[in-house]
């Protein structure tokens, strides 16, 4: 059978291209791409590098998880979901999600669903690094 | 019986390792890990909160732990 998921957590660079291509189909309308890149502050500080890491074989496993939510919930054709880890510089990417679908509403709602949901339940932390210190994303009262 | 804990982000550099092999009664629960690890390591309970994760699953309070389980320390994610 066909394969509707592709799933990755990499100390690579991210192929925006390999995810296109893994959900394109011609039996599709669209495809809608999440790209995340690398912001150069929070709250007004200057951001030098985050750096990724995570719990991989369990992230995998969540992040498959999601996927196939994705598939049951909205009527979409494949999805991607790719995380990268390690340190990553401004403007570097370290999340794509693709999916594809007969009509668009389908694949924005799938994005949407995924990425919000990635942020909540996959096992993989960021550490932003600024010029005078770093600080672990999310992790303080 | 002894299990394997695992600490993630900001919980690691509280304890100063990714790993231990901790030994624990049988029948305990992850609620009473939760529990012993926040004596054993109480800078843990600077965080608002932790999950706990067993055999790369998130497990529920009431779980009851076996002999030989990874056990995760999963402080609030931030991937993305």
């Amino acid at each position: 059978m066909d394969q509707k998921t592709s799933i990755k957590v990499t100390s690579e660079k991210l192929d925006l291209q390999d995810c296109t291509s893994f959900v394109e189909d011609e039996s599709c309308g669209g495809i809608v791409t999440f790209i995340g890149t690398v912001r150069n502050a929070t709250e007004n500080r200057t951001v030098t590098l985050l750096d990724f890491s995570g719990y991989e074989t369990m992230a995998v496993k969540e992040m498959q998880k999601i996927a196939d939510k994705a598939l049951q919930k909205f009527p979409i054709y494949k999805i991607a979901i790719h995380h990268a880890v390690g340190k990553l510089k401004i403007g570097e990417i370290p999340v794509i999600i693709a999916v594809s679908s007969a009509h668009r509403k389908a694949s924005f709602e799938a994005c949407e669903f995924a990425i919000d949901t990635l942020k909540e339940t996959v096992p993989i932390w960021k550490k932003e690094h600024f010029e005078d210190g770093e600080v672990w994303v999310n992790s303080h009262p | 019986m002894n299990i394997n804990i695992l600490f993630f982000g900001i919980t690691s550099d509280f304890v100063g390792k990714s790993k231990v092999s901790y030994t624990i009664n049988q029948k305990s629960t992850v609620k009473n890990l939760k529990k012993e690890i926040t004596n054993l390591y109480p800078n843990l309970s600077n965080i608002k909160e932790f999950a706990i994760a067993v055999n790369e699953e998130y497990a529920h309070d009431d779980l009851i732990l076996n002999d030989g389980d990874v056990v995760a320390i999963i402080p609030p994610v931030s991937g993305g």
